[in-house]
């Protein structure tokens, strides 16, 4: 028996439509990721606020503190304690001082877990207040909306 | 004048292939870098350690007193304002703020307005503090905000 033997056709799929699809989907996701603004910790879930605004202009000399539900205080990546705390503001105040900025030109952001104790970020205040520092700025997100105390 | 050498109409096809698998690795990567950013903000503090500097330049101008008392697990019982019982309700407590500070110049005053002074035991969990704080400060009118109290400071912590 002889077998009619089809034209041996290519089936090719379209792949415009996908590719559109991709490069909408890469391009959404290229402009909402940033990279700058990690400032966040794993183990610092931060209270929420009603009144929260960012900040209009970014910080001239901002130290980021981040406190975790331990109390554990961690700058520039190193963990402390609110009595060893001092060494590591000393170590920012050098870097500081190198661009003629005291303590009083810093800004000490706190980001404390929303269940830390009260004391201890108190504490954590006066260990800075005792390197004269004066401004702080208590870290918290806007309200999106849930119930709960803020 | 009749071309004699036309060239093939060769279809010159762009391999898709290598650049899906590359734009596809593009996409993962953005997938999995991505994290909804939530808005932050700080509430501004100005807190020279206590007794360091002009203490005695109002000493007749009394901070308003604002007592939290928490339970072992840390979660509020009890809120005082200058000896006001409040309760846990936060609303109470910004309707109490209003009244104390609406006859006085507000934050835009000279001096900075009124001053409270927050006093809280050891264990309270700190997200109630912000919530003191966010009541005490001011209140959302729409997405206005009305400022009532700027300066705020912390009494000496409680052991």
């Amino acid at each position: 028996m002889r077998v009619k033997k089809e034209n041996a056709e290519i089936a090719e799929a379209d792949l415009t439509p996908m590719i559109d699809m991709v490069f909408q989907l890469i391009a959404f996701f290229m402009v909402l990721i940033n990279f700058a603004q990690t400032e966040s910790h794993d183990e610092v879930k931060l209270p929420s606020s009603q009144l929260i605004k960012p900040p209009d202009q970014p910080f001239e000399f901002p130290i980021v503190l981040h406190i975790t539900q331990d109390a554990t205080v961690y700058l520039g990546g190193k963990d402390y304690t609110a009595e060893t705390l001092a060494r590591g503001l000393k170590m920012e105040l050098a870097v500081a001082a190198a661009q003629q900025m005291g303590p009083s030109d810093a800004n000490v952001i706190i980001r404390a877990h929303r269940n830390t104790a009260a004391g201890e970020v108190q504490e954590v205040i006066r260990a800075c207040q005792a390197l004269d520092f004066v401004n702080f700025g208590l870290r918290a997100k806007e309200d999106l909306g849930q119930k709960g105390p803020g | 004048m009749k071309i004699r050498n036309k060239e093939d109409a060769t279809k010159t096809e762009l391999s898709m292939t290598s650049m899906i698998d590359v734009v596809f690795l593009l996409l993962i990567f953005f997938i999995l870098t991505f994290k909804i950013v939530e808005l932050e903000g700080d509430f501004g503090i100005k807190m020279p350690l206590a007794g360091s500097s002009a203490s005695t330049m109002d000493d007749f101008d009394v901070p308003i007193k604002l007592r939290m008392e928490a339970d072992t697990d840390g979660n509020l019982t009890r809120m005082r304002l200058n000896e006001i019982d409040l309760g846990t309700n936060f609303d109470t407590l910004r309707g109490t703020i209003t009244q104390l500070v609406g006859n006085q110049a507000g934050p835009d005053a000279e001096d900075g307005g009124p001053e409270v002074e927050i006093d809280t035991d050891f264990n309270l969990r700190y997200e109630y503090v912000i919530a003191a704080i966010t009541h005490v400060s001011g209140r959302k009118d729409g997405d206005q905000i009305v400022k009532l109290v700027e300066k705020i400071k912390f009494a000496a912590p409680r052991r």
